[in-house]
C-alpha cells in the first residue's frame, strides 16, 4: 500500500476548479517530483494534501487514515510535514524560535533536542545564526531554515513546495543536495517545482501536472528523456 | 504637591487604559481586526461585578472573579459567533463593522435589562487611603491597586507570551497563520484564547475603572474603549509593552491636561498628541515594521 494516496482530487477556488480530478501515489522512501508550468495546480494540490484547502471532491489517504477532512494542525502530528512555497519562516521571531515552532506537536524535550541537533549538523550554517532574526537571513538561508523547522516535527513524508525559487544557483545546488539528504536518512519527499530538471534528476518518479490534469507519469528517468518534456520543461 | 498628585492619577487613569489597550492590541496583532466591541465587554463587566456584589451580596473578590469569567466567556462567544465566520471574508470592513454592531448590541442588552439610570458602584478596593509627607500627598487605595495590577498584568502577560507553548502559539499565529497551521498550531483555538485574555482583562480593567470612577451606564464603556484603542495605536499596535506605555502616557496626558490647560480641551489634547505622533512615527512608538528580504 502505497504511504501517501490521492485519488479523483478536485479543488475549486471559488467558481474556477484549479485540480480537475488528479490522482498519485507515492510510497515509503521514494522522492516524487511533481512538475508543471506556473498555475498548473501544483501549489494547490500540495495545500489540499496538507489540510490548508479542503477539496470538493476525492480522498487524501496517509498511512491508511483518510485524511481528506482533517484539519492541517492535526496533519502535521500524524508524520507530515510542509514547507510552503516562499518560505513562510516567522521573520520577526529568531532562527532557534523557528525551529522550537517546527516542533510544536512534539512534546518529549530530550527528543526534541536530538531533532535540533541533527537539523544543526544537517545545516551548520543555521547553529552560526541561530540568535539571528529570521527576517534577516538571505533568501538561502530562509528556505534551509523552512527545511529545518519541518524536519522538527519528525515527519515520516515531507512536502516541498519550489524550494528553489528565487535562489542562486549555488543555493540551489546545495538545496537539492539537502533534498537527497533528507532522503536518503528516511524521509519521504514530495517535491513541487518549476525547475524540472533538477527535480527530476534527484526524485525516483514524476508526474507532469497540465492545467489542473496530470496528462504524463512515470520513472524519473523516462520524463527526462521523454521529447515532450524535454520540449515543454526541460527547454532542449 | 499637586503636581506629583495629578502625576499619580495620570498613572492610575493610564494603567487601566492600559489594560484595556492590551486586549485591543492582541486582538489586532493576532486577528489583524480591530475589536471594536472591546470598551462594551468592560461595561458588561462592570454590571456583571455590581450585581454579583448588590443583589447576591457576594464578596467582592468573588464578584470580581465571577465578573472575569462573565467576559471571557462573552468574548469567546462574540469571536465564535460575530467574527469567525467573516475571518475569510472577502473585505476586512465587514469585520469592523460586525464589531461596531456587537458594541450596540450589547449596549441595547444592558439597556434592556438594567435601564439607563446611572448606577453606582461601590469601590472593590477598602484597605484606606496612603498619606505621605504628613498629609500633604495623598494616594487612594484605589490608584495604588489599579497601578500595582497592571504592572502584575504586564509582567504577567510578557512571561506567558514567551515562555509558554500557548504563548509561542500567538507569536506565530500572529506572523502568519498558514505557516502557524503547518507547524501543527490550532489557529482558531489560539484565535479564542487571545479574546478570551483579553476579555478577561477588560473585566478587570472595568472594576478598576469604576472603582475611582464609580457611575455605570450601559455606555460607560465606550469612550474609555476609544480611548484604549487610541493608547494601543499610540504605543503602537500589535505590541504589548506598546499598550503599557501607550496607556499610561495617555492617562497622564489627559490628567495633566484636565489640571494645567483646559477641562474641556483634555480629550481633545490627548488626541492631538495621537496625531502628532503618528505623523512623525505612522507605527507608533514601539511599533516596528518587519524588513524582510525576499
Amino acid at each position: 500500500m502505497a504511504m501517501l494516496e490521492v485519488k479523483n482530487l478536485e479543488v475549486c477556488y471559488g467558481m474556477i476548479q484549479a485540480i480537475k480530478g488528479i490522482s498519485f501515489e507515492v510510497n515509503e522512501g521514494e522522492v516524487i517530483a511533481l512538475i508543471g508550468a506556473n498555475g498548473a495546480g501544483k501549489t494547490t494540490t500540495l495545500h489540499t494534501v496538507s489540510g490548508l484547502l479542503s477539496p470538493r471532491a476525492g480522498t487524501v489517504t496517509f498511512e491508511g487514515k483518510d485524511i481528506t477532512k482533517t484539519p492541517a494542525h492535526k496533519i502535521v502530528s500524524y508524520g507530515m510535514a510542509h514547507v510552503p512555497e516562499g518560505r513562510r519562516v516567522f521573520a520577526s521571531l529568531s532562527v532557534f524560535h523557528n525551529l522550537k515552532m517546527g516542533a510544536y506537536t512534539r512534546s518529549n524535550k530530550e527528543e526534541i533536542e536530538d531533532s535540533l541537533k541533527m537539523v544543526y549538523t544537517r545545516f551548520p550554517r543555521l547553529e552560526e545564526r541561530k540568535n539571528q532574526l529570521a527576517g534577516t537571513l538571505s533568501g538561502g538561508e530562509q528556505q534551509m531554515l523552512a527545511m529545518g523547522r519541518a524536519l522538527m516535527s519528525k515527519p515520516r513524508i515531507i512536502l516541498m513546495d519550489e524550494p528553489s525559487m528565487g535562489l542562486s544557483p549555488i543555493f540551489v545546488n546545495e538545496i537539492f543536495d539537502i533534498i537527497k539528504q533528507v532522503s536518503a536518512g528516511g524521509t519521504t519527499v514530495l517535491l513541487v517545482e518549476q525547475n524540472a530538471k533538477k527535480a527530476l534528476s534527484i526524485a525516483d518518479r514524476g508526474y507532469v501536472l497540465e492545467t489542473g490534469k496530470i496528462v504524463l507519469e512515470g520513472k524519473a528517468q523516462e520524463l527526462l528523456d521523454d521529447e515532450s518534456v524535454k520540449k515543454a520543461y526541460l527547454g532542449e | 504637591m499637586s503636581f506629583l498628585s495629578y502625576l499619580i492619577n495620570g498613572i492610575s487613569l493610564g494603567s487601566v487604559y492600559a489594560i484595556i489597550a492590551l486586549g485591543y492590541t492582541m486582538v489586532y496583532g493576532i486577528a489583524k481586526m480591530l475589536n471594536f466591541a472591546h470598551g462594551d465587554v468592560i461595561m458588561v463587566g462592570g454590571y456583571a461585578a455590581l450585581t454579583m456584589m448588590l443583589n447576591l451580596n457576594m464578596n467582592p473578590f468573588v464578584a470580581i472573579l465571577v465578573a472575569i469569567v462573565v467576559c471571557t466567556v462573552l468574548g469567546i462567544c462574540i469571536e465564535t459567533i460575530a467574527y469567525r465566520p467573516l475571518l475569510g471574508a472577502a473585505s476586512p470592513l465587514a469585520v469592523l463593522i460586525t464589531a461596531i454592531g456587537v458594541s450596540y448590541f450589547l449596549q441595547n442588552v444592558v439597556l434592556l435589562i438594567f435601564g439607563s439610570n446611572p448606577k453606582s458602584f461601590q469601590s472593590a478596593v477598602t484597605f484606606g487611603d496612603l498619606q505621605l509627607a504628613g498629609g500633604g500627598l495623598v494616594i487612594s487605595d484605589e490608584a495604588i491597586v489599579t497601578i500595582v495590577s497592571c504592572v502584575v498584568i504586564m509582567v504577567g502577560l510578557t512571561l506567558f507570551i514567551s515562555k509558554t507553548k500557548a504563548g509561542q502559539a500567538m507569536q506565530a499565529v500572529s506572523e502568519d497563520k498558514g505557516a502557524a497551521r503547518l507547524m501543527g498550531i490550532n489557529v482558531n483555538g489560539t484565535i479564542a484564547l487571545t479574546f478570551a485574555i483579553g476579555s478577561g482583562l477588560a473585566a478587570v480593567a472595568g472594576i478598576l475603572l469604576l472603582s475611582s470612577y464609580p457611575s455605570l451606564t450601559p455606555y460607560t464603556g465606550s469612550m474609555p474603549g476609544i480611548k484604549a484603542f487610541v493608547a494601543a495605536v499610540f504605543g503602537g499596535i500589535g505590541s504589548i509593552p506598546g499598550a503599557f506605555i501607550g496607556g499610561i502616557l495617555l492617562g497622564v496626558i489627559e490628567i495633566l491636561g484636565r489640571a494645567y490647560i483646559s477641562s474641556q480641551l483634555a480629550d481633545a489634547i490627548v488626541f492631538a498628541v495621537l496625531i502628532i505622533v503618528l505623523l512623525v512615527k505612522p507605527t507608533g512608538l514601539l511599533g516596528k515594521a518587519v524588513q524582510e528580504k525576499v
